[in-house]
């Protein structure tokens, strides 16, 4: 499957996120903020970093980019997108999904390796996992704190689109909520990263390597 | 030539750590008697030519779309005056 990353201006992590697409056995693109084009990509991944220096907000400039206005056109056609950290924001920002997320609680950058909780494998992104799996992934941010209003988490718990959840609640997410999905299921946001974890060698382990190893069964 | 301001808050109900922060530092500075802070952000944008009802509008919409973020922030839109520089 070719799977594009997006690179705009102040991300980091597109580079570990196209390996992590290459070890999964998929084919990465790497595809530019300015461009009209997500020449042929079937997936996206919007990676993590600083999108813009942060500006205004976390991803409220990045949501404006050009390659966006393909990115979201898609997404809402059902083509697999994964926001990881920034790429999470961008995607609250875009209205892909709903909530936000805003500064830690404790006010401090965290940078750990967190335990999550897989609560929905019925995503293009999660199905590689048991619905109740625990797993260890990284987890590096300032602004990771999900928030949304009580309508809004109970309608996501109710449908089941609440994909991960942390053990412990390391940023202050409303109902610990680590990462989410849309309606369909093809959209993933998650504020943790999956990309840093896909090797015993430079990471916690290879616990994300399944994030990006599901999508060969949404392949068609 | 006028300014129109856009006033951007986080909702009373959404956790403001900076505004927390603030207030944490006061009473260390030796200032006392403030018991809340919310932080917020303020835009002037200068618009050419009169500011119209239509203009106005789409301040309104500038707010809405990119200024703020309505999940999480109130905006208020609002002409500055010239004595009010």
């Amino acid at each position: 499957m070719k799977v594009g990353v997006v690179t705009f201006p102040g991300s980091l992590d597109d580079a570990d996120a196209r390996r992590a697409v290459r070890l999964a056995g998929h084919e990465p693109i790497a595809l530019w903020h300015g461009d009209h084009d997500l020449q042929g990509a079937e997936a996206v991944i919007l990676p993590g970093g600083f999108s813009y220096g942060d500006y205004l907000r976390c991803g409220a400039i990045a949501r404006f980019a050009p390659v966006m206005t393909e990115v979201i056109a898609a997404a809402r056609e059902g083509m697999p997108v994964l926001g990881i950290c920034n790429g999470f924001q961008i995607l609250c920002e875009s209205h892909l999904l709903p909530g936000a997320l805003i500064r830690n609680d404790h006010r401090k950058f965290g940078c750990l390796d967190q335990r999550l909780v897989i609560e929905s494998n019925r995503t293009a992104w999660t199905n590689a996992y048991e619905t109740g799996q625990e797993v260890t992934i990284v987890l590096k941010n300032g602004e990771g704190a999900f928030v949304a209003d009580e309508k809004t988490l109970d309608m996501l718990e109710a449908d089941g689109r609440v994909v991960a959840r942390y053990v412990g609640n390391p940023n202050g997410s409303q109902r610990a909520i680590a990462g989410i999905t849309n309606e369909a299921g093809n959209v993933v946001g998650l504020m943790p990263h999956p990309e840093h974890a896909i090797e015993a060698l430079c990471g916690p382990g290879e616990d994300g390597l399944g994030f990006f190893a599901s999508l060969a069964r949404v392949a068609v | 030539m006028a300014r129109v301001v856009v006033d951007v808050m986080p909702k009373p109900e959404i956790l403001d750590p900076q505004g927390k922060a603030v207030l944490g530092a006061l009473p260390r500075l030796g200032f006392e008697g403030v018991s809340d802070v919310r932080q917020g952000k303020r835009f002037e944008l200068e618009i050419d030519g009169e500011v119209t009802d239509e203009r106005l509008a789409q301040v309104e919409q500038m707010a809405e779309t990119l200024l703020s973020n309505p999940v999480i922030e109130d905006y208020t839109v609002r002409v500055l005056q010239e004595n009010d520089r």
